[in-house]
């Protein structure tokens, strides 16, 4: 499978006028690849996962396609979609605890859904029962309603239903934030688990927390402000970041085994812009250490080394004197 | 689910035990004396010391000669062997045989009106949410609708269609020329007879639970579930369905809750067509003091209420299937 | 910058189409109410046209009674009746109602279970009936002992609507954060939950409003209405009482039934109005 996005401009509508929640987004997933999709909260991850499978209002499409093995999702048309959406790319939502219809019992619930696709249900039931006990399941769940289910079955039940038809591409969105430790550890394995297993063929993992990103991601694409900032294999992005806001956000997690007293933890001074009403150009510029002039028009999101896609001035500076 | 009808029990039993003890309670306030108006119906008499001894011998066999607490302690008595008492507004008929003969009427108008209207309500509310067109034109008829005071309702119809149209008689139960019996002239009678306050109630009724159910609907579909279905794919029909069957959960509650306000809107109805049911028989009870008729008519609404509320819980039981597994679906 | 919370509900409350037409048409009832008193010259009550029964002409606005009277007379000093017991007996009900259910909601466990099923027992019996009752017992009555009946028989239903609000706000973390840095509860009811609720309070209120005006009606047309005063559910218990049905004199049962589900229909439009200025996920684009 392939992803390809490019322009992908979406903004919200609001009574207040439009929102510019995502601007010129344009990078592509590979067969196989589990990119991680990071940023701060309203960076426009969200946005972006959801303007892929469900663009609904107050979403607005302003410009941009997305070609999902060369063919062009119709992602503006909640009909036209459909065929696409649970087969081809599918998504398991942030809201993933509430997701469940609180008078159906699972099972009903999944045959009734698998029907409405044109999907044998009574077919798919020995297929069921073997997902069930990949994600540490037992059988008796289909029998039960969502409020006899803790908050963690209920997500692995989501988990199962949306990988269910075997999507070529998963997005899955902050599945890891409600959780503690060790159960992140565990759904973050079971998400590469679906990979290898070909359950689904790529993975776009959105998240706020690099260090999940680092267990599992091949890529991780950093977002800032509804703009991208960087894409890069996730070892770069760790230890040799090229884009200002990339180097500040990992110089501000902390490490282990490293004490206060020896080394400040900082964060980023100052906080994100308004989307309603975005600076021109570069939006990290008023935080960014390394502005210039140049930096009031956009930079381009291009590829400085294999692989590695930066969207900042500066870079494009040191790359040409190097 | 024994919690859940214990608890709904306990609380019908408590209600009971009150009313029953406010019903018997406040005729004995009033004003006005009950025996006094017996006799100067049935004829003056003339002798004051004849007058004196019939009014005795009337209190008597009212048993309004005892003690307060000991009327209380009879008519428990007598209600748990079923008898309630002779009526003083249409003496000697027992209470219990007036109003046996209202029943029947009321049970003809108000079945039919609250259950169509809360079908048909909640269809068409659910029809009204399915596009913001449909919503923009049929919801204000819904705000009207169940904005329109039974009575006026009752009022207008009376006048539109039985004065200036002349299609339907606006009094009684069925013409005053005829005799019971199962004939067709009674029985088409008695129908357009029934027609208008039906329609009256029925589209008050209507009116209300096409809103209410517009509204829950809305909220439905607006719900993380319907939005998970959404990016499934899977088909405005199967999503419309859930939203549906959903929403009808608070709305078979919703119809408990509203008896009270459908027994005085059938009452205010009576009254606009004469129309023979319970309510009108109050009304003429409290006008004409009679105690025990006043009595027995309000503890009978109370039971018909009562026996309702408690149907209807059955039936939410039967329906949500979370409260069969004992969880909570709608709290007590 | 981001604008204050207040005038964010004040933005969109006047754009929001539903609460404007509502508010309009209340507005229009209420200065009818206010200052229609003024117009008229003739007292609700006295027999000024010898002919009887008139339709409506230039003289009488709204025509006469059959005994002569001037309906439109009758019509806005009804107007005003009908205000003062749907705001009188509407906020009782709602007072009491944020008292029982706001308690209940708050302290939960025992005192949320009496009150619960207090709440529940008042809701079953049917209160008309009741009403009935208690109101032949007095021989004179006035607008505010309706108001009285009406906001102590109408209160259940803001108690649990206000009641389930409580409980979801109690279960928030705010709260708990309040409580854990040890404030007192009176405080934290007043500066946490308090403004969170207020628009649940004011939404309550106007069903109360409503319901208490249509209740009203019901009490006044079987003749439980004030003995010392007309209003407009009055006015159709005479219309109907003197056979203003068959003689086709419905200049005298159209405006006060019109008035009422005009004024009532608008409060429940506002109500959805305000339902979506306070919850975002219902604005319309």
């Amino acid at each position: 499978m392939s992803l390809q996005v490019e322009n992908l401009t979406v903004y919200y509508q609001t009574l207040r006028g439009e929102v510019r929640a995502l601007e010129e987004a344009t990078f592509g997933v590979a067969d196989g690849e589990i990119m991680g999709l990071a940023g701060e909260s309203g960076c426009g991850k969200s946005t972006l996962a959801n303007s892929l499978i469900r663009l609904s209002l107050p979403m607005k499409l302003i410009k941009g396609r997305v070609l999902l093995d060369g063919e062009e999702l119709p992602i503006a048309d909640m009909e036209r979609m459909n065929p696409f959406r649970f087969e081809r790319i599918s998504i398991i939502p942030q809201y993933a605890m509430n997701a469940l219809n609180p008078t159906r019992k699972i099972g009903k619930m999944i045959a009734e859904l698998l029907r409405s696709r044109q999907v044998d249900g009574a077919g798919f039931l020995p297929e069921l029962k073997r997902r069930l006990d990949l994600v540490e399941l037992s059988h008796e769940v289909l029998d039960m309603y969502p409020i006899e289910l803790s908050g963690g079955m209920k997500q692995r039940v989501v988990m199962l239903i949306s990988t269910l038809l075997n999507p070529s591409l998963l997005l899955a969105d902050e599945i890891t934030s409600a959780l503690d430790v060790s159960s992140q550890k565990a759904v973050a394995e079971m998400l590469v688990s679906f990979r290898d297993r070909e359950f689904v063929r790529s993975l776009i993992v959105i998240t706020h927390d690099i260090s999940i990103l680092y267990q599992i991601a091949d890529s991780i694409l950093i977002m800032y402000a509804g703009q991208l900032a960087e894409k890069a294999p996730t070892e770069a992005i760790v230890h040799a970041p090229r884009h200002p806001y990339t180097r500040l956000l990992i110089s501000s997690l902390p490490q282990v085994g490293v004490k206060y007293a020896e080394k400040r933890l900082t964060g980023i001074p100052g906080t994100p812009p308004m989307l309603l009403d975005p600076p021109a150009g570069c939006r990290f510029r008023e935080r960014c250490p390394l502005a210039f002039e140049k930096c009031l028009q956009v930079p381009p999101f291009i590829q400085v080394d294999p692989g590695h896609f930066v969207a900042c001035w500066k870079e494009f500076e040191t790359d040409a004197q190097a | 689910m024994r919690r859940y009808l214990g608890r709904k029990l306990l609380i019908y039993l408590l209600t009971f035990f009150l009313a029953v003890t406010i019903d018997w309670m406040i005729p004995r306030f009033m004003p006005g004396d009950p025996i006094m108006n017996v006799m100067s119906r049935i004829g003056a008499v003339v002798n004051p010391s004849a007058a004196q001894a019939m009014y005795e011998y009337y209190r008597h066999v009212f048993g309004l000669d005892l003690p307060i607490w000991q009327q209380y302690f009879n008519f428990w008595n007598s209600l748990l062997h079923g008898d309630l008492g002779i009526s003083i507004y249409v003496f000697p008929t027992p209470v219990k045989t007036v109003l046996m003969r209202a029943v029947p009427y009321d049970i003809f108008l108000l079945i039919p009106s609250i259950l169509l209207s809360w079908w048909a309500g909640n269809h068409f509310g659910a029809f009204a949410a399915r596009s913001k067109w449909l919503d923009n034109t049929v919801s204000p008829i819904g705000y009207i609708l169940t904005a329109t005071p039974y009575m006026w309702l009752g009022i207008l119809l009376a006048w539109l269609f039985g004065i200036v149209l002349g299609l339907f008689p606006i009094a009684g139960a069925y013409s005053f020329e005829l005799r019971p019996a199962l004939s067709l002239t009674f029985i088409s009678s008695v129908l357009k007879h029934w027609f208008l306050p039906f329609a009256s109630l029925f589209l008050v009724g209507f009116g209300g639970w096409a809103i209410g159910m517009r509204n829950m609907i809305i909220y439905e579909l607006e719900a993380d579930y319907s939005h998970y279905l959404e990016a499934l794919g899977a088909p405005r029909k199967l999503i419309r369905q859930y939203a549906f069957q959903n929403s009808i959960l608070p709305q078979i509650t919703g119809l408990a809750l509203q008896l009270g306000v459908i027994v005085a809107g059938a009452l205010v109805t009576e009254v606009v067509f004469s129309y023979p049911g319970i309510g009108y028989l109050l009304l003429a009870a409290i006008q004409n003091q009679d105690y025990f008729l006043i009595q027995g008519c309000f503890l009978f609404i109370i039971i018909g209420v009562l026996i309702a509320n408690f149907g209807i819980d059955i039936i939410y039981l039967i329906v949500d299937p979370r409260t069969r597994r004992g969880m909570a679906g709608e709290t007590a | 910058m981001k604008p204050k919370k207040k005038n964010e509900f004040l933005y969109f409350a006047l754009r929001n189409r539903k609460l404007r037409i509502g508010l309009a048409i209340i507005l229009f009832f209420l200065l009818l109410a206010l200052f229609g008193p003024l117009l008229i010259h003739n007292a609700p009550f006295d027999y000024v046209n010898p002919m009887g029964a008139e339709p409506p002409s230039s003289q009488y606005w709204f025509g006469t009674t059959f005994f002569g009277q001037d309906v439109f007379a009758q019509f806005v000093l009804g107007l005003r009746a009908t205000f003062l017991v749907g705001a009188i007996g509407g906020g009782l009900g709602t007072l009491i109602g944020i008292l029982i259910g706001f308690t209940a909601g708050y302290r939960g466990g025992i005192v949320d279970e009496l009150l619960n099923m207090l709440t529940n027992i008042v809701l079953v019996i049917p209160t008309l009936a009741v009403l009935l009752i208690i109101a032949a017992y007095l021989q004179v009555r006035s607008i505010l002992t309706e108001c009285l009946f009406i906001g102590l028989t109408a209160w259940p239903w803001a108690a649990r609507a206000i009641r389930a609000q409580t409980f979801s706000l109690r279960a928030r973390e705010f709260v708990d954060l309040a409580r854990m840095s040890g404030m007192k509860p009176t405080r934290i009811i007043f500066t946490e939950i308090a403004p969170n609720m207020m628009s649940y309070l004011v939404m309550t209120f106007i069903l109360q409003f409503g319901g208490a005006i249509l209740n009203a009606a019901t009490l006044d047309f079987i003749g439980l209405g004030p003995t010392n005063a007309i209003s407009l559910g009055l006015m159709m218990q005479y219309a109907v009482l003197w056979g203003a049905l068959l003689l086709g004199m419905w200049w005298w049962f159209i405006p006060p039934g019109l008035a009422i589900t005009a004024i009532v229909g608008a409060l429940y439009v506002m109500n959805v109005g305000l339902d979506e200025v306070f919850n975002p996920k219902l604005r319309e684009m």
